[in-house]
């Protein structure tokens, strides 16, 4: 007890965890944005493209989804640099991230994209409209509408995920956490980061499960 | 063109230290199947157990669940390595690792399962019941077989996203593909070895992502 919620330490560690918990809030701010939109654009051209671009497209997904994110970030962070290309942390955090999460968003859209029956899009097409009209008026609100539990699911996979910018030194709330655990000598920012995540993370979580319920029950 | 492929293939590295990043890759293929057995088995262990009903059993389960669909990963193997110890739990770290996932997978697989075979509805198990068989009889013939239907496609595409996790290993010094390519790069000054550990990953969980993509078509939850 004594280690694990030592209030001492605590008290000291709350400016650390608070000033990593801007780094976190940060990160989610650029990556989600960029990973849905990223994430929407590639689906759109699947449902736009031809079986070419599909197929292009489909390996390109696959392959980002292969990938470990810790692997691309590491790449990013440490490989490109040889290439004269050098990002700051958060940068190379955000483009590891951006990269690996987009691919699932795209998957995501893309199944959401292909349930809307054609009989819909022939009507729409009959009556006049554009391809682009099409998905914005008829398929895209509809399909966000299927995939809702899909996508708050990789969302909290997302706001997850930014914790592995820890592994650059990127100072977030799990680095930050462990920088006071290193000058404390004891586990109860780390406990108390967890604590955070939990507090940010359960409610979304209930909201998950009972979407997923519905989804299911609904079929 | 040939700056790039000295920094990032270069063939004499490649030659030297396959052997290194290839006991990576044994490793992680070694931990990745650890954690899927251990991972779906208590998974499904919980589901049954959340199925009896119990409000005393199914508390716990519900809050381990969600503690564990809720919390990133790396921060629980941080814990389980850096933390433990100093209530004498003291884990390797291939079993802080091992651990961390394996609760993980086991709390997304209870989820999937009980949901699934919450769908199963009320009147198949008064049906079977009627017909005189035991819970037991009822979970095997009538149940599980459906639910697992449903649950396979977000199953296989759970238990991939927390088997590439191993990597995350690399952070508190685990020998695995990632580490190793992350020691040798340092080492020699020169990104192929990351580049061999990205093909590396490529060649366990493409045909992986590729299958899942297979069987999420092929048992694609009536939408």
């Amino acid at each position: 007890m004594e280690n694990f919620f030592n209030v001492d330490v605590l008290r000291q560690s709350v400016p650390y965890l608070l000033a990593g918990l801007r780094v976190t809030f940060l990160l989610c701010l650029i990556i989600i944005p960029l990973g849905i939109l990223v994430g929407f654009a590639i689906a759109s051209l699947y449902w736009a493209g031809g079986r070419g671009v599909r197929g292009v497209l489909i390996v390109l997904i696959d392959l980002a989804r292969s990938l470990p994110p810790l692997v691309l970030l590491i790449f990013v962070y440490y490989g490109l640099p040889f290439m004269g290309i050098e990002l700051t942390q958060l940068w190379a955090v955000s483009a590891a991230l951006v990269l690996n999460i987009s691919s699932f968003y795209a998957e995501i859209f893309r199944s959401g994209f292909a349930a809307i029956p054609t009989g819909q899009i022939e009507a729409a097409r009959a009556s006049g409209m554009s391809s682009a009209s099409i998905l914005g008026h008829i398929v895209a609100p509809q399909a966000t509408r299927n995939v809702l539990a899909d996508l708050v699911g990789n969302t909290i996979e997302v706001v997850k995920s930014t914790s592995l910018a820890s592994a650059v030194a990127l100072p977030e709330l799990l680095r930050q956490a462990r920088v006071v655990q290193g000058l404390t000598y004891n586990p109860t920012p780390l406990i108390a980061a967890a604590a955070i995540y939990l507090i940010l993370l359960w409610p979304c979580v209930r909201v998950l499960s009972r979407l997923e319920r519905k989804e299911m029950t609904s079929m | 063109m040939q700056n790039l492929l000295d920094n990032f293939v270069r063939m004499d590295v490649i030659v030297q230290y396959a052997p290194e990043i290839g006991k990576g890759m044994l490793l992680t293929v070694m931990l990745g199947t650890a954690i899927i057995v251990a991972g779906l088995l208590l998974g499904l262990v919980l589901a049954g157990i959340r199925l009896v009903g119990l409000q005393l059993l199914n508390a716990p389960i519900v809050i381990f669940v969600d503690l564990f669909r809720a919390l990133p990963p790396l921060v629980v193997i941080v814990i389980f390595y850096f933390a433990f110890p100093l209530i004498g739990i003291v884990l390797s770290q291939f079993g802080a690792v091992w651990l961390a996932l394996t609760l993980k997978l086991a709390a997304f697989a209870e989820e999937i399962l009980f949901a699934s075979m919450m769908v199963v509805g009320k009147r198949q198990w008064e049906a079977g019941e009627s017909s005189g068989m035991s819970f037991l009889q009822i979970l095997r013939y009538i149940v599980v077989p459906q639910a697992l239907r449903m649950s396979i496609a977000p199953l296989t595409s759970r238990t991939i996203a927390t088997v590439k996790n191993t990597a995350l290993g690399a952070v508190i010094g685990l020998p695995e593909m990632l580490a190793r390519a992350a020691e040798v790069q340092s080492a020699v000054m020169n990104t192929t070895p990351l580049t061999m550990a990205a093909v590396g990953y490529l060649i366990i969980f493409f045909p992986l992502v590729i299958g899942a993509r297979f069987i999420e078509n092929r048992y694609r939850w009536a939408r």
